[in-house]
């Protein structure tokens, strides 16, 4: 008989189970639970994107890209970069890969050695620490908060380097938060780094999905800051294209290539028919991406207003598409409002906690669901809300 | 504008405070672009979507294609203007192809229809021929599923 547990890598085991494990096993015993638990788009992929993937599958374009992605694509995600966020990459500094996970997977292990430390502003999505662990690294969060509006600010940084940095992570636009950093923001963050050795890994896999007045600014808009940069983005949130896995890194070419070397021996290339369909997607969807987030936008107003309305306190998120309420205005932790919100409205939404300690006191809230949906389930925590008097 | 009247058309019933939200506009802004809306005719009309079967309500839908002769002096104004104020007459549509006028009407028996098409349509001298369909069963009406459940194909939770 093999003992599993004293065999298997510890490092895989270290790894900390998902949070909300327990909320799923309860949902599906409802099954009239109405959910505004999912970080997905509820739209469908544009037809005309689509209508590509299956051409390509009927003119047999089944076989295996160059391991970095098509170059016709590579070319677009080029132009595309330029066209809308003013970065100039050319295709030999982009690497398609498997969803913006793959990309930032390889960007972790490319860079990080063990012992690194890898800086991590909380709350975020879940996959920066456990990857950060498997590589060896050290994770260290920077919890941000409320007061803030949950942007990680210059000083934080400074704070936080020592002489062991190798990586921070720029979570922006944040899950589950909502929230930006500003071109100043950045700025001073630039400041912090200039003269460093450390890296920058910047997620924006929610960057179409920016609902500010200044425009849009990216880290890698800063010449300076470039050069250390690795920028993740992708086709799942802004073409609503979650089940095509496919994202992309652009970055310095010497670490481009280096994922690449990773990418080629775990992956090969990212799935082809995908590949193709984002060829389209990148040439006709611009308009695609802005009727989806005039809709979110809308949304966002909404719920915003009603979660306030209703008694608990949502500042306004400027990106991606979750609210982060403050839950604990009730006397519940996360877990206990989610929970009994849960059992007794039959509404599923996640407690802040799963995305780090600094996300205790808060819920996220999807609004990537229809109006109606949305009101069906506000009115059912309203109802909640009332009952706990 | 068009972001009003994409809401209002999704549902009549929307209360002032959400389009304010939505729009991000004041009460009294929403309330003048609602007032030229309905001054300019771009609004015809707020009605309720029925489900008349499962109310179980006796009521039988038709559509019918029509050939006309067009007039001169009016093309097919005259005879479709004609047939858009009879009460039975749901909508009265110009189309390209085989046929020149659809029309979708309703009555309380498939005796209704039937009278209407053989008494008052047939009998107009420029209606030449008429064609027929009753409806069976409808499964989307103006955007809404009928009998058919929404689907999420995803997950409850998902980070």
């Amino acid at each position: 008989m093999m003992n599993y547990d004293e065999l298997m890598s510890p490092a895989a085991k270290k790894m900390r189970p998902s949070g909300i494990r327990k909320f799923f096993d309860l949902a599906s015993e409802m099954p009239d639970c109405i959910s505004l638990g999912v970080g997905e788009p509820d739209f469908n992929t544009p037809w005309q994107i689509r209508d590509t993937a299956i051409s390509s599958l009927e003119s047999g374009k089944t076989k295996y890209t160059a391991n970095a992605g098509l170059l016709p694509l590579r070319k677009e995600i080029s132009n595309y970069l330029f066209r809308r966020f003013s970065l100039s990459y050319n295709p030999d500094e982009i690497l398609v890969t498997v969803g913006g996970s793959e990309a930032i997977d390889l960007a972790i292990r490319a860079l990080v050695s063990p012992w690194d430390e890898v800086l991590i502003p909380e709350p975020c999505f879940v996959c920066y620490e456990p990857i950060t662990t498997l590589t060896g690294g050290v994770p260290v969060s920077i919890p941000t908060s409320e007061e803030n509006g949950f942007r990680v600010t210059a000083d934080m940084i400074r704070n936080a380097i020592t002489p062991k940095t190798k990586l921070l992570i720029l979570p922006y636009p944040n899950n589950p938060t909502g929230a930006v950093l500003s071109k100043d923001e950045l700025e001073e963050i630039a400041e912090v780094l200039e003269g460093t050795d450390i890296f920058i890994l910047t997620d924006e896999i929610y960057a179409e999905l920016y609902y500010g007045d200044a425009p849009y600014f990216s880290i890698a808009n800063i010449e300076s800051m470039k050069e250390r940069t690795v920028y993740v983005n992708g086709f799942s949130k802004s073409y609503a294209m979650t089940g095509w896995r496919l994202g992309y890194a652009a970055g310095p070419q010497p670490i481009i290539d280096l994922m690449k070397k990773i990418h080629q021996s775990c992956i090969m290339c990212a799935p082809t028919m995908s590949q193709y369909a984002a060829i389209t997607a990148l040439r006709s969807g611009d308009e695609d991406i802005e009727r989806m987030r005039d809709e979110y936008n809308m949304r966002r107003r909404y719920i915003v207003k009603r979660l306030n309305a209703m008694g608990l306190p949502t500042f306004d998120p400027k990106g991606a598409f979750y609210v982060f309420p403050r839950v604990s205005v009730t006397g519940y932790s996360s877990d206990e409002f989610c929970e009994k919100l849960l059992k007794e409205k039959h509404v599923a939404i996640i407690p802040g906690n799963a995305f780090g300690n600094a996300g205790e006191g808060y819920a996220r809230i999807s609004y990537a669901y229809s109006l109606k949906h949305l009101e069906t389930a506000l009115n059912r925590m309203e109802e909640f809300l009332k009952e706990q008097h | 504008m068009d972001k009003l009247l994409n809401l209002l058309e999704n549902n009549a019933r929307i209360k002032l405070e959400d389009l304010c939200v939505l729009l991000d506009k004041s009460p009294e802004e929403v309330t003048a672009m609602m007032d030229e809306a309905l001054r300019e005719g771009l609004i015809l009309g707020y009605k309720t979507l029925i489900d008349w079967e499962k109310a179980g309500s006796t009521h039988v839908e038709a559509f019918i294609e029509l050939h006309v002769s067009p007039k001169k002096s009016h093309g097919f104004d005259e005879i479709a203007e004609t047939i858009a104020r009879y009460e039975e007459v749901d909508s009265v549509y110009l189309m390209s192809g085989s046929y020149d006028l659809l029309l979708s009407v309703h009555g309380k028996s498939f005796q209704d229809i039937a009278f209407f098409v053989a008494k008052r349509l047939s009998t107009l001298d420029d209606v030449l021929q008429t064609s027929t369909s009753f409806l069976l069963k409808a499964y989307k009406r103006q955007g809404n599923l009928v009998g058919i459940a929404e689907e999420d194909s995803r997950e409850k939770f998902f980070l």
